[in-house]
């Protein structure tokens, strides 16, 4: 098997394969939650892994934990095939999502309770007890009852409560969602400080994006219980591997053409049917002309003018009109017809603008984008092979999450006229 | 007007005809009971004139206190043994799929479509000598033939705890299905047993459905009557009985209301007790009604 063979081969196991999912499947009636997952996250690592609700996170979450026996593979933590033990058994502890805070018990014998529950010497508790109140900042709270504490205190406790039995891994469970959205933010730097502090693994569950990129090494982005792409938070927002990943962390403009040739190693010119033609595209895929591709561009890479930007072989530019202006304080939104699209475009506001005259609605103007700031996907591409059959406009309608709402406005509404 | 003022003058409307009720009916005839027990009787089954404290003497009848001491300990532990099934049953219930809770509360209830009277016959045939129980335990020699089922403390028991099971389930089975099942897997996820998790996390967080339910069982078979009439035996009475011995036997309502008035007591001290435990349990847990 491969862990073994790890073994063999270096003495001791690699640190990329701290926690592996081998093949895992994990059914519910008809409901495939989670179907043939390999997973490997490193030693120390904060990983997290997103996707909408229901796209089966928790519940690899919950089989790592223990609470859920997969139907098929193996999982592994440190090594060992930890499949079949039981969770009180297991090195990780999880942080739940309403927290479970004991109610009937103080925060200082819910943070002592893993202690207690292995008999350890009264001073080693109280001592660890007092460890974990401080690294929480919540010493004055020690005798309050959870329901006398407010929800990011808790969250604190659970997490405290977690820690103190010293796992190999923490599993947190959108232990977030519940706090309001300053709180959250603060929460999570927070969160971030005790994963530098303790450096264990850190695993993070979450549907919001934000979360996911501003705190982890790296993300697994699941959907329809599998996953779509493993990587650096700024892989997967740069160089998203599948149209589910690129509309589901941070908007995009998906549009939909083909190859009509190859220029060089680098760029490749596409033809979007409703949009224009000879769109150059930075392209590393040596792919036969007349293939059909997406063509995927963020709202934040567009350049929005009122006057012809200056010709250069790299810059694409497309006249149209503007149809919706949202004003969002850091940034505006611009909603521009050009042709059969509408293309979502974000402009940031800065103080020196080439117009000075704002873009308003009607105004035609000029959308332009560098070659490189547009990522192609194959559209017959073997990794999206479950999106085959999914055109980008439907993905969001099969689950039930709510897909970035521009991203179905943005693609081709007036071709389906 | 102001709303408080209205809302609260609206809540005593609707709560007057059940307030009147209450007066009537239970607490001017409690009153009254307590009253007679310091009246003297008449030779005719009647209240005397004037007051007198003499119907004390009743302590002194020869077995007053071993009947008083059965009372309280065949009470005792059929609430005991009501608690020790329950708490499996209620966890149980409030854990199965919701369509099998529907069907099992419906079997909890579907007893008491029958009245509870003819319900004791039928165990009175059942315990019969001739009874299949028996038979059954004879040819599994299991007892002698010449032993009595019937008429005995054990049937008594049996009985009440029959009787008053689903009284005790029913309270728990509403605290457990109002329990919050994730704090077990928080349990067993920091390292508890099963069994641990049972104890230190499900027990403490149902305390008050515990309560109900040891009020639930404790009070009515502290009045116990017609079971140990029914099926107990002269050596299996219980402070009912002497009641009624007093009122239709002997025709001596004070010494009756004396008893009635002592049993009065004996309920209300574990009821004070547990409402007390129950009010500091409140502040306790409040957080389990209210959620986080």
């Amino acid at each position: 098997m491969y862990i073994s063979f790890k073994i063999l081969e270096e003495g001791k196991i690699s640190v990329e394969d701290f926690v592996r999912f081998e093949n895992v499947t994990k059914t519910f009636g008809k409901i495939r939650a989670v179907d043939n997952v390999t997973l490997s996250i490193k030693k120390g690592e904060f990983f997290s892994i997103l996707g909408p609700s229901g796209c089966g996170k928790t519940t690899l979450l919950r089989i790592l934990a223990g609470f859920e026996r997969p139907d098929k593979g193996r999982v592994f933590l440190d090594g060992e095939d930890i499949t079949e033990k039981p969770p009180n058994r297991r090195k990780v502890n999880m942080v739940f999502q309403n927290y479970a805070l004991f109610p009937h018990l103080t925060v200082w014998e819910n943070i002592a309770f893993g202690l207690k529950v292995v008999h350890r010497p009264k001073r080693e508790i109280e001592s660890e007890v007092k460890k974990m109140l401080r690294l929480i900042q919540m010493e004055d709270c020690k005798d309050k009852k959870p329901h006398q504490i407010s929800g990011g205190q808790k969250q604190r406790v659970a997490v405290a409560r977690a820690l103190i039995n010293k796992p190999q891994v923490l599993l947190l469970d959108e232990p977030l969602a519940a706090l309001d959205l300053k709180l959250r933010q603060r929460m999570l730097m927070e969160l971030d400080l005790i994963h530098d502090e303790v450096g264990i693994t850190f695993i993070y569950v979450t549907h919001d994006q934000g979360e996911a990129m501003s705190v982890s090494d790296r993300i697994a982005v699941m959907n329809e219980a599998r996953i779509e792409q493993v990587g650096t938070p700024a892989e997967i927002y740069e160089a998203p591997k599948s149209s589910f990943v690129a509309a589901f962390i941070g908007d995009t403009n998906f549009f939909e053409g083909k190859m009509i040739k190859l220029l060089d190693n680098e760029y490749s010119l596409l033809d979007i049917e409703g949009l224009a033609s000879g769109i150059i595209c930075y392209n590393d895929k040596p792919l036969a002309p007349g293939h059909p591709v997406y063509l995927s561009i963020r709202p934040e890479k567009f350049r929005i003018s009122r006057h012809e930007p200056e010709s250069d072989p790299l810059i694409n530019k497309l006249q149209g009109i503007v149809e919706d202006v949202i004003y969002l304080g850091s940034h505006t939104k611009y909603w521009v017809r050009v042709n059969e699209y509408r293309i979502e475009v974000n402009r940031p506001h800065n103080k020196f603008l080439l117009d000075h005259r704002p873009v308003l609605w009607n105004d035609p103007v000029w959308v332009s984008w560098h070659a490189d700031d547009g990522f192609m996907l194959d559209r017959f591409n073997v990794v999206d092979e479950s999106l085959m059959t999914l055109p980008p406009e439907e993905i969001g309608r099969i689950g039930p999450f709510n897909p970035k709402a521009s991203f179905r406005k943005t693609s081709k509404e007036s071709k389906e006229k | 007007m102001n709303p408080s003022s209205r809302s609260s003058r609206n809540a005593w409307i609707v709560t007057f005809p059940s307030f009147v009720w209450l007066i009537i009916f239970f607490l001017i005839p409690t009153v009254i009971m307590f009253l007679i027990a310091f009246k003297p009787s008449d030779p005719y089954g009647g209240v005397g004139v004037g007051w007198t404290l003499a119907n004390f003497r009743v302590v002194r009848m020869a077995n007053f206190f071993s009947i008083l001491w059965r009372t309280v300990w065949m009470s005792g532990v059929t609430t005991a043994i009501c608690l020790f099934l329950a708490l499996p049953t209620g966890y149980y219930m409030a854990r199965v799929s919701p369509r099998w809770r529907q069907v099992l509360l419906f079997l909890l209830i579907v007893p008491f479509w029958t009245s509870f009277l003819v319900r004791i016959f039928a165990w009175k045939s059942l315990l019969h000598p001739e009874g299949v129980i028996k038979k059954i335990l004879i040819w599994l020699h299991l007892i002698d033939p010449q032993s009595s089922l019937l008429y005995t403390s054990g049937a008594v028991l049996m009985v009440m705890v029959y009787s008053y099971l689903p009284f005790a389930i029913l309270p728990i089975y509403a605290s457990a299905e109002k329990f919050d099942f994730q704090l077990h897997e928080a349990a067993r996820d920091l390292g508890a047993s099963s069994l641990y998790t049972f104890f230190k996390i499900f027990i403490p967080n149902i305390r008050r459905g515990i309560w109900t339910a040891v009020l639930m069982v404790l009070i009515p078979c502290l009045g116990a009557y017609v079971i140990p009439d029914l099926v107990g035996g002269p050596n299996s009475q219980m402070l009912g009985n002497k009641i009624a011995q007093r009122t239709f036997v002997d025709r001596n309502l004070p010494e009756a209301s004396w008893l009635s008035a002592f049993l009065t007591i004996l309920v209300l001290a574990p009821m004070i007790a547990t409402f007390i435990l129950q009010a500091r349990s409140k502040e306790k847990y409040s957080v389990l009604k209210e959620g986080p």
